[in-house]
């Protein structure tokens, strides 16, 4: 029997904003000393009203619009009651049957980088919703046995996002796709910094098996405590296979809470009957919302412009493949670094010169970035530092090879492309015969490279023509260095 | 309208009280009498009311996002029946709901 897997998604993003969702404490606590960020309100203390955070509710309206979402016109707060320590009032004030966006959709595109071709997918999106974060737990264990847990209130009242999808996803990487979408979407609006391994971006996952074709499935899970995109995606492969397993072997699954271990398992959160008993009844201290179309229109004109149709404009413009356009718009910072060098590269040609600087964003910038762990918009090599290295490359100043060792150098250093190559002595070599001298040393001091070649080796070349970009620091354009060795060997045959 | 014992223990679980068993029996019948109260209310004909969150008639009080300072450390801890370092201790629940 074949199954197909079937994921939904709830994600929680904390919002951007300056206070906290009900109180006017700072809602940035990541370099704050625990329990400094605390007041009655958010410490729970009785007989304290909340107020709303105007921005939280505008930076939700912006999302849900984003994601195309309807707004109804009336919205308020409940109360979700449940006991845990990290929950101050014994109840989360969060939004049960109205909440601000209802029924959107993103679409997917599952680019292949190997046939550069892309198939879109359409994930509908539930409900778009507010609530208010809990406080942090730290647990301690004593070394005869017992533990317990520290409470920093700090995170407690801090605006936290939700965003439930319906359970249209169809495999683990379809997942993992959503959420790189939804983190691409939420950065470009600038309402979250959608951070997992920080905890400022979490992903719960509902999953369960189905046999092709049919209409019921079988129990779903919900798994939790993955902080990475790609703890998500091991997880959902992790619960996928182990699920078609148990029914293969004639086994019975139950629906259930199974968190991820980083081991790679999911084990059981034995979870009480009682568990999903949260009362839900609407927040007395806070009214009601209507939400005003026009204040829902006066948003809508203040959205950015949002990836997708972005990619759709850089393709417009510079020609970009559809494939290259899709990931440098992925992330903000990058369509705006391509952007700034574009701008500073102007001319005729732009089509040619994009894909020359798109090649370099993806290539061995991307890489060094990547080696280094740095954002690029942190980087020493600001977009005038690039261009300036890509104008010597196109007037024949500096060689391929020798480029990357000066973007490494800028890299580091911040020097600019021209002092580098006067400093370092990297001029290209272009002339034959001041590439001859260096051909024959090499070939001097390697006998039996040539003696290989001589032979038929066709490596040996390459080898030799590896020593010459050595000896030269890369300075010769590889092609000419090939072209004189071939030439010099060949008098030797 | 009687509550079972069952429903009284039920509601006593969520709000992590324990009670004895004399509790359970008082408990019972007072919350029975909470909901015979309720029972009359019931009564009434809403057909045309809409339902309503909220008795006042205010909407859309907001707040500028404003930061304000936070209580000293001193003040936030005060009431803690234990504490360790800046932060309050409490016993380790395990398996959250
Ligand atoms: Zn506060």
């Amino acid at each position: 029997m074949d199954y197909e897997t079937i994921i939904g998604l709830e994600i929680h993003s904390q919002l951007l904003t300056r206070s906290k969702m009900f109180c006017r404490c700072a809602a940035d606590y990541t370099s704050a000393s625990p329990n400094t960020h605390v007041c009655p309100i958010c410490l729970g203390m009785p007989g304290v009203l909340p107020t709303i955070n105007r921005k939280a509710i505008e930076y939700v309206i912006m999302t849900a619009l984003a994601l195309n979402c309807s707004i109804p016109e009336f919205t308020k707060f409940d109360r979700k009651n449940y006991p845990y320590p990290d929950l101050m009032k014994g109840y989360q004030i969060s939004q049960y049957d109205f909440p601000i966006g209802v029924r959107g959709h993103v679409t997917l595109e599952m680019g292949d980088a190997k046939t550069i071709s892309v198939t879109r997918r359409e994930i509908r999106i539930t409900r778009v919703h507010l609530e208010e974060d809990v406080a942090k737990l730290v647990h301690r264990d004593i070394p005869w046995g017992d533990s317990y847990s520290l409470v920093d209130v700090n995170r407690s009242g801090v605006p936290l996002m939700e965003i439930v999808t319906e359970p249209d996803m169809r495999s683990p990487e379809e997942a993992r796709q959503l959420l790189i979408k939804l983190q691409s979407i939420l950065r470009y609006l600038g309402v979250s910094t959608c951070n997992m391994e920080e905890g400022s971006f979490r992903c719960d996952a509902n999953i369960s098996i189905r046999p092709i074709g049919a209409k019921e499935g079988f129990a779903k899970a919900e798994v939790k405590n993955m902080n990475s995109f790609k703890a998500v995606f091991l997880a959902l492969e992790y619960e996928a296979i182990r699920q078609r397993k148990v029914v293969e072997q004639g086994g019975h699954l139950i629906q259930e809470t199974r968190g991820w271990l980083e081991e790679g398992t999911t084990v059981s959160q034995r979870s009480k009957e009682y568990a999903h008993d949260y009362r839900y009844f609407p927040e007395p201290d806070l009214p009601p919302l209507t939400i005003n179309p026009s204040w829902v229109e006066e948003i809508r004109s203040q959205l950015p412009e949002l990836p997708e149709i972005r990619q759709e404009r850089l393709v417009e413009q510079y020609g970009l493949s559809f494939y290259d356009a899709s990931i440098l718009t992925s992330s903000k910072p990058l369509a705006d670094y391509f952007e700034s060098c574009m701008k500073l590269w102007q001319g005729d040609d732009q089509e040619r010169k994009a894909k020359i600087l798109s090649n370099w964003l993806l290539g061995d910038f991307a890489h060094l970035l990547n080696e280094n762990n740095i954002e690029i918009d942190e980087s020493r090599v600001t977009p005038s530092h690039l261009i300036e290295l890509l104008k010597l490359i196109e007037e024949g100043a500096v060689s391929g090879p020798a480029a990357k060792k000066i973007i490494e150098d800028i890299f580091h250093t911040g020097k600019r492309a021209g002092d580098i190559v006067v400093q370092q002595g990297l001029t290209q070599i272009t002339d034959a015969s001041d590439i001859e001298v260096t051909v024959k040393q090499v070939i001097g001091n390697h006998p039996q490279a040539v003696s290989d070649f001589i032979l038929g080796k066709q490596q040996a070349l390459t080898f030799l023509v590896g020593q010459i970009m050595r000896m030269t620091k890369g300075r010769v354009n590889p092609k000419l260095a090939n072209e004189v060795m071939r030439r010099e060997l060949e008098k030797l045959c | 309208m009687i509550l079972s014992q069952e429903e009284v223990n039920h509601i006593a679980l969520l709000a992590r009280l324990g009670l004895s068993n004399e509790e359970v029996e008082r408990f019972r019948e007072q919350l029975s009498n909470i909901l015979e109260n309720f029972a009359i209310l019931q009564e009434v004909d809403t057909t045309d009311v809409p339902p309503t969150a909220q008795p006042i008639p205010l909407q859309n009080i907001l707040r500028q996002d404003d930061v304000d300072s936070s209580l000293p450390c001193e003040e936030v801890m005060a009431n803690a029946p234990r504490r360790e370092g800046n932060y309050f201790r409490v016993k380790s629940v395990l398996g959250k709901s």
